[in-house]
This record gives C-alpha cells, sequence and structure tokens, in this order.
C-alpha cells in the first residue's frame, strides 16, 4: 500500500497572526473574528490528522538572503528551528521533518522535471509556523511531521501559475509512490490581497478574493493562466503569494483525473494587519481507500 | 531584447525585480545581520557605526538612519529584508506598511479596520480617484 493525498489545505499566514497568538490576544476585538473561523478547522484538524504535511509557504528573507534565491526548495532535514526574524523566535515548537518521505519526493519530482533545490538546514519562519498554529493551535509538539516546500515570491521573477500547479501534480505523484500507507496533507499558503510596501500599501480587494476562491474551487486548470500583473495590480505586490495555492490545488486527485474535491470550511476576514485572511480546506471526496 | 516589465504602470508601488535586487543588494544583507539579538543591540548602540561596516551608498545609510522605508524601497530595499529593521525597532508590519501611506498611525489603523485601501482608483499610474 502506498501513500496518499487526503487533503489539502490553505491559509493566509500573517505573522501578526502569530504575535496575537503568542500574546493572548485572540479574544481581542480585532482578532477574535479571526480566530473563530479557525475553530472548525482546528476540530476537523483533530478528526483528520494526517501521517505528514507537504507545507507549501514563502521563506521572507529568512533562511533565503539575497545570495541565493531557489526558485522551489524542498526540506529534506529531520528538524527546523524556529526562526529570529528580528523579533526573537516565535514561542512555539521546533518543527519536525520527515527525510525519508521528503527525500522521495525530491527524488520523484526531480525526474518529473523540476529542478527543486535540495535543503539539509534552515530555519523556517512565519510563513509556515502561522499555518501550523491556525490548524493545531498551541500543543507542545507538532502532531506530525511537516515537509517544508519554499517557493520564491520575494523576488521577481516568480513561477507562474501553471507552474506551481504542474508542481503540485508532481508532488501527487511523487506521494502516490511513496512505498508505506500515510495519509498525506498538502498545504498551500500566503495571500490573500495585500501590499506591504509604498504609497498604495494597505490595499484590499475583497471580490479579487472571493473569484480567487471560487476559481480555486471549481476551476483550477483555468486559474493557473492568471497572469503574475494580474496578481500584483489586483491583489497588491505581496498578493503574488496566492500563486503558492495553486501548488497544493494542483495534488488533488480531480487533476489526475478523479473526481473534484469537497469543500469542508471556507473562510474569509479583512483585516489582520495589513492582509486579507483566506482559508480552505479541501478534502479528497473519491471513497478509494489504498 | 528588453526584459518585460508589465507592472511599472501599478501606482504606489515597486515590484522587487533583478534590477531593484542589484541596487539593494548590501541593504538588503544588513537587514539580514539583524536577525540575532547581539546585532540588534550593537545597531541600536551606534548606527552609523554599524551602517559603516556595509558596502553601501551614503544615500542608502541615511535612509536607514531616517527610518525612511519609501527612499529605502526606492534604493533596492525590498519589504521583508527592511522589516528586520523594524523590528530591531519594536514596530509591527503595520506600523510599517502605515510609514509609507502618508496617513498617520491610527489613520492607517482606522482604514485596515473598515477594509483597507480601495482597489478602485488604485489600478493604473494616472487613473482618477
Amino acid at each position: 500500500m502506498n501513500a496518499r493525498v487526503s487533503a489539502s489545505v490553505y491559509t493566509s499566514h500573517v505573522p501578526a497572526i502569530g504575535a496575537a497568538l503568542d500574546n493572548d490576544k485572540t479574544a481581542e476585538p480585532h482578532w477574535e473574528p479571526l480566530f473563530a473561523g479557525y475553530e472548525p478547522s482546528k476540530v476537523w484538524m483533530r478528526d483528520n490528522t494526517p501521517d505528514a504535511i507537504v507545507l507549501v509557504y514563502n521563506d521572507h528573507a529568512t533562511a533565503f538572503s539575497l545570495d541565493m534565491i531557489p526558485t522551489f526548495a524542498i526540506g529534506t532535514a529531520a528538524t527546523y528551528a524556529v526562526a529570529d526574524e528580528g523579533w526573537g523566535p516565535r514561542p512555539v515548537p521546533e518543527v519536525q521533518g520527515h527525510p525519508d518521505l521528503a527525500a522521495h519526493i525530491a527524488h520523484s519530482v526531480i525526474q518529473q522535471d523540476f529542478d527543486l533545490t535540495i535543503v539539509n538546514r534552515m530555519d523556517v519562519d512565519h510563513g509556515l509556523t502561522v499555518p501550523l498554529s491556525l490548524m493545531f493551535g498551541r500543543p507542545d509538539s507538532w502532531p506530525c511531521p511537516i515537509i517544508p516546500v519554499a517557493v520564491n515570491v520575494v523576488q521577481y521573477p516568480v513561477p507562474s501559475g501553471q507552474r506551481c500547479l504542474n508542481l503540485g501534480k508532481a508532488i501527487r505523484n511523487a506521494i502516490e509512490s511513496y512505498d508505506e500507507p500515510l495519509n498525506v496533507q498538502v498545504w498551500g499558503t500566503g495571500g490573500m490581497s495585500h501590499q506591504l510596501q509604498g504609497p498604495r500599501a494597505g490595499l484590499i480587494n475583497a471580490e479579487f478574493d472571493a473569484a480567487f476562491l471560487d476559481q480555486l474551487i471549481a476551476d483550477p486548470a483555468n486559474l493557473a493562466l492568471k497572469p503574475h500583473v494580474d496578481y500584483l495590480r489586483e491583489a497588491g505586490s505581496e498578493g503574488i503569494e496566492l500563486v503558492m495555492w495553486l501548488i497544493a490545488r494542483g495534488a488533488m486527485a480531480d487533476l489526475a483525473g478523479g473526481s473534484a474535491p469537497t469543500v469542508e470550511h471556507r473562510f474569509y476576514h479583512v483585516p489582520a494587519s495589513n492582509t486579507a485572511v483566506g482559508h480552505l480546506i479541501l478534502a479528497e471526496s473519491g471513497a478509494e481507500t489504498p | 531584447m528588453a526584459i518585460d516589465k508589465p507592472y511599472l504602470d501599478i501606482p504606489g508601488t515597486t515590484v522587487f525585480d533583478a534590477a531593484q535586487s542589484l541596487k539593494g543588494y548590501w541593504l538588503n544583507q544588513f537587514c539580514m545581520s539583524l536577525m540575532t539579538a547581539d546585532n540588534r543591540a550593537r545597531f541600536l548602540r551606534d548606527e552609523r557605526a554599524y551602517l559603516d561596516e556595509w558596502e553601501m551608498s551614503e544615500v542608502q545609510r541615511q535612509s536607514v538612519l531616517d527610518r525612511d522605508m519609501n527612499v529605502m524601497i526606492a534604493l533596492g530595499g525590498n519589504i521583508y529584508f527592511l522589516a528586520k529593521i523594524g523590528a530591531t525597532d519594536g514596530k509591527s508590519f503595520q506600523q510599517m506598511a502605515g510609514s509609507m501611506t502618508g496617513m498617520s498611525e491610527d489613520e492607517y489603523k482606522a482604514m485596515m479596520a473598515s477594509g483597507g485601501r480601495p482597489i478602485d482608483g488604485n489600478r493604473y499610474v494616472g487613473e482618477a480617484q
């Protein structure tokens, strides 16, 4: 029996969400509606804790400076330290990796013509730890191993939506060829509309975000054709992070000829700090169990 | 053939591309150095001396001393690197982003709480607000 993809999870990874959690501010009026939106997610996660998560995120000038800028990088380490991004490290558990599955995915995906950078040591920043906090709360240790997949969305050009969708398909193939019956989730993080720089900072486009979520669910193949400049113009300079959601979406069965996923949860909230927060859980609907 | 940059007509926005990255290499690498508590303390003790250790232009150094994030971005800074200066000062991303808009901190906070900056009127340079 081989591994399988059971679900994909999508969420923004705003650093201020981590700070609100770490400083016990979740009940404050600004934050309460946001965290309420993730309560059903935490319940769902308790009932559907996977054996491993492939977590797609972007490094925010933490592990990768301007010295090296890999477009796609996969972590094959046993552990990842929580980074000091300038405020001191978040008080959250160290992240455990899954070196064997990660090495298998790297091998398979590279042989499917994606030039992944293999990373054996890196600190992980809010892009990876905030989604874990939102979905798991504040446990003493994270409940499963994490395989980080870091995508460059900081220096242009960033990978196209089509490239991201195709990478997701390749990751699915890789997982399904792993010779152990693991239940694996693929997460896509970042977004939604936001801009953190320049006189246009603070941009939010709720209409764009709603259309993106609709199309991500129902028509990802066409969503993947959206050009970069549409994200930049309509969703803000940092809204380009949304291309990473297409990697997780590409790992779902319907893009490999299977049936469409079911929407387990959908949530949208403005604002968290400067950012529109979007969140989806898509579960595989096929009854096939390996 | 020149690189196609279809994003140059987006108002109030500097896309961090290879040209910006080249200009801002040392400015951004200086920011990376602020990821340890020791360096943050040393920088705050004598900012000028710390900045002089880096191969930045004098205007880049001055923009850091002034905490003028719009100038830093024009000179090749990227927000995720520059955020480490704000973190060193104990500022949040909201305070940093707001500082670039010409609004007061309270005005910016109020704009975000009421749904953020609208997209209409903010798509193209010269577009009527």
